[in-house]
């Protein structure tokens, strides 16, 4: 006879972290807002060296960006999206990260 | 013209960091948690400004030289593009479409550093161009 282990799905444990604020597991996403200086080819470029997506890739998201307003460029952990901000702005590109909802 | 440029840039960045055509510069980076941006810009602020002085210095010392790396090329767009934000603020560029209409409205006294923003675009689009392939 087979015994079923009971399996917990992690939703149905509240996870200590959420009361502490701790955004220890929480994916953090970094965004790029449209601007009227930054031109699209090299908007496109700088997405394609920053995180080494496809020409195609980077396209799409610069059109995002600039239809829409904002795009999300890149995820993951505060550390990483404080970099990937970081090396944004060092591209004069205007990015911010928040938490992914 | 680009050396004077790049030597006046560099001089704001020395000396006025809070200049507000600087602002472009160095933007939030948190939208939602004041504190956190206070946070940030206290520690990204002096780097991005040392970044810049060192894209500035590269494209200084290139000048000198016949052949141009890739990295080099990148210190040029760098560079180019701080010109370009920093000068686009001054000409409060808001608007995606900066063409006849909008520039005519402004002060005529403005003409100079429109040349300015367009050389500095021009010269930009190539190198991208040119790092494209």
């Amino acid at each position: 006879m087979a015994s079923s282990t009971p399996v917990i799905s992690p939703t149905e444990i509240a996870s200590p972290e959420d009361d502490l604020g701790l955004d220890t597991d929480q994916p953090w996403i970094v965004l790029v807002w449209n601007d009227p200086i930054n031109t699209m080819e090299y908007v496109t470029l700088v997405f394609q060296k920053l995180f080494g997506y496809s020409k195609e890739k980077a396209e799409k998201l610069m059109l995002d960006v600039h239809n829409l307003g904002r795009a999300v460029v890149s995820s993951g952990a505060r550390e990483k999206a404080e970099i990937d901000v970081f090396r944004l702005h060092e591209h004069g590109l205007w990015a911010t990260m928040q938490h992914d909802e | 013209m680009l050396v004077d440029l790049l030597r006046q840039l560099s001089d704001l960045l020395e000396s006025e960091p809070d200049h507000p055509n600087l602002t472009r510069l160095s933007p939030p980076a948190y939208l939602d948690d004041a504190e956190a941006d206070a946070a940030y810009q206290l520690l990204a602020g002096e780097e991005l400004r040392t970044s810049h002085q060192r894209a500035i210095a590269a494209v200084t010392e290139s000048l000198g030289r016949d052949r141009l790396t890739e990295d080099d090329l990148w210190a040029w767009v760098q560079s180019l593009n701080s010109v370009r934000l920093v000068v686009g603020t001054r000409l409060d560029i808001s608007e995606d479409d900066h063409g006849p209409t909008f520039r005519s409205a402004g002060d005529p006294g403005d003409r100079p550093l429109w040349a300015v923003y367009d050389f500095t675009t021009l010269l930009q689009h190539d190198i991208v161009d040119a790092l494209s392939r």
